[in-house]
């Protein structure tokens, strides 16, 4: 009797041992996940913090400063970005809903559907810098410049899939028990759709959003030879929107790779500070992106 | 309109509201009802009491057209709704639903606000009053104004089961319908809950028609004015729902003509 509940005993022990065991190495596996990614913001804060800093508000509006001279700052850079991730999102926001809520909601049974999802996961995987090659070959090569325009279609090759995808997994998220409702209260397909279905999945379709947003932010090879680089601002003033289509563009990625580069102490500085503003930029949008769409439900 | 004399416990003459003349409906090749002669009376209760898979949910899902959503599905024969077949080419199945409301198993509000999800319907309805007081009209006939009138910001998800049902009845009729069906209301709800629901649909007689399908014979004899009772029965080795037996609640309950509906009522299957 007695070796039984001391069996027992020894039996409840072991299981706690691996209970703990197995606690602490996802844990630890948890821990070692998000290493690449403080060291990364550590070491691009202690690298560029000081350039930002000593340079303070003219980082975020002067000019790039040519070699060996000092100060200068990212201004066309910053714009730039702004303005090729803008054209990058406003062709590929509506492509990727729409065709998400395609998929989701109307193809049922349609064979064209599994091709559609067919190769929207193939593009997913395309690299990058074939993203940059289709661009320049459609309008690069048709439109004789590089342009905003350009860069943002490159952009956008990328970022559909993304949006796409993350879309009609936020809309299969849906119960059908709320499509079931709308319907039930006399709505048509395009109101239930509309007013039900995507508020509904919304949080998770704006995250998806941020993370193509963020993504085609940092990406440099489809810019090279699309937007290509500018140290000026676009001459908005002179040209109004024709700037966006006739002529190259600054961007904070193509500045990271040009000055990072160069045997120049001053401009690989400023790709120290370009990496720290456009890290915080990602950071900052995903951060305002989740807290206003969770507020809302 | 016809009148039909009806000796229930209510007395008096009903208008009829729907009439079913369901020859056979079908999901793809298989008959899942066939049939079906019946009529739903105005401002009374029917039950729909049967054991499961008998084809309730699907006969109550005709008379808002919501099969048209399942692929395969098919109908054959009529149902008249105010004395117009439903399935007539002229009938917009979406108008139709807003005359026909419904209130499902499972409750389920929209992710919106508590005033939101009562407002959704009028709202596509275009409807031009005053919203703030429908929204307080539908909430009080759903008897749940008083638990709310103070969260009508808060998210309807964040009530409990059996408020939420609440809200979904009062986000049917808000969009002001003839007739409310509900499929098994109650059965994911506590019998408190249920009590509630229950105790509302005798006040919500008197303004809607109500057709409440239940697997609960104690409710259906509780609540309601008809009782139509279903069973599968055998036919070409395929398991077809049918209408048994018809009647006043009371009757099924206490005389039933059918030796298959004593059987069920007394609790002897299903
Ligand atoms: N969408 C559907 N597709 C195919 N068969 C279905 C579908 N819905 C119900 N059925 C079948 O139809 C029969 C009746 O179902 P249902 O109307 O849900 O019965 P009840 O509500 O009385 O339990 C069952 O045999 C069921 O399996
Ligand atoms: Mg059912």
């Amino acid at each position: 009797m007695g070796e039984v509940v001391w069996a027992r005993a020894v039996l409840m022990l072991i299981r706690k041992g691996v209970d703990c065991g197995l606690t602490t190495a996802v844990t630890l596996a948890s821990v070692i996940a998000l290493v690449p990614l403080f060291s990364i913001l550590l070491y691009v804060t202690y690298k560029g913090l000081g350039t930002v800093l000593t340079g303070g508000l003219s980082i975020f509006t002067e000019l790039p400063p040519p070699p060996m001279v000092e100060g200068g700052g990212l201004g066309p850079a910053i714009v730039g970005t702004l303005i090729v991730v803008s054209i990058g999102a406003a062709i590929s926001i509506p492509i990727g809903i729409m065709s998400a809520i395609y998929l989701s909601e109307f193809s049922a049974g349609e064979p064209i559907a599994y091709w559609i999802r067919f190769f929207t996961n193939v593009l997913a995987g395309v690299p990058s810098i074939i993203a940059g090659v289709f661009s320049f070959g459609l309008i690069v090569l048709t439109t004789k410049t590089f342009s905003a325009v350009a860069g943002g279609a490159a952009l956008s090759v990328l970022m559909v899939p993304v949006i796409t995808l993350a879309t009609e997994e936020a809309l299969r998220l849906v119960p059908q028990d709320m499509r079931q409702a709308a319907y039930g209260l006399g709505s048509t397909s395009l109101q239930t759709v509309t007013k039900v279905v995507l508020p509904t999945a919304l949080p998770t379709i704006v995250t998806g959003i941020t993370l193509a947003i963020a993504r085609a932010a940092g990406e440099t090879a489809p810019l090279i030879f699309t937007a290509l680089f500018s140290q000026f601002y676009l001459p908005f003033d002179t040209e109004g929107p024709g700037a966006l289509f006739n002529q190259p563009i600054a961007s904070l990625s193509v500045l990271i790779y040009n000055f990072a580069l160069v045997p120049f102490e001053n401009q690989q500085k400023m790709a120290w500070a370009a990496s720290l503003v456009l890290l915080g930029m990602v950071l900052i949008s995903s951060i305002i992106a989740r807290t206003a769409t969770r507020r809302n439900m | 309109m016809t009148a039909y004399s009806m000796d229930n416990s209510l007395g008096g003459e009903a208008d009829v509201i729907l009439t079913s003349h369901v020859k056979g409906f079908y999901y793809g090749p298989f008959l899942a009802l066939r049939n079906i002669e019946m009529k739903i009376f105005k401002n009374r209760i029917t039950a729909f009491i049967g054991p499961s898979g008998c084809g309730k949910s699907t006969l109550l899902r005709c008379f808002n057209r919501m099969n048209d959503f399942v692929k395969g599905a098919r109908l054959e024969g009529q149902i008249l709704f105010n004395g117009r077949n439903i399935f007539d080419a002229s009938v917009d199945a979406v108008t139709l639903r807003r005359q026909i409301g419904m209130v499902f198993q499972k409750p389920n509000p929209f992710a919106k606000t508590i005033y939101e999800n009562i407002a959704y319907g009028p709202r596509i309805n275009g409807y031009k009053g005053d919203m703030d007081e429908l929204v307080e009209q539908s909430l009080r006939r759903a008897a749940l104004w008083d638990e709310v009138k103070d969260k009508l910001k808060k998210p309807g998800t964040s009530l409990s089961g059996g408020q939420q049902q609440r809200l979904c009845i009062a986000r049917a009729i808000a969009v002001q319908p003839e007739v409310v069906l509900m499929d098994e209301p109650c059965s994911a709800l506590d019998p408190i809950s249920t009590r509630r629901i229950e105790d509302l649909m005798q006040e919500l007689r008197d303004l809607y028609t109500i057709v409440i399908v239940t697997h609960n014979m104690q409710q259906a004899s509780r609540v309601s004015d008809m009782t139509a009772f279903f069973n599968v029965e055998m036919r070409e080795g395929s398991r077809t729902g049918e209408l048994v037996e018809y009647a006043p609640t009371t009757t099924i309950f206490q005389s039933p003509q059918k030796e298959a509906t004593q059987a069920y009522v007394g609790g002897r299957f299903g």
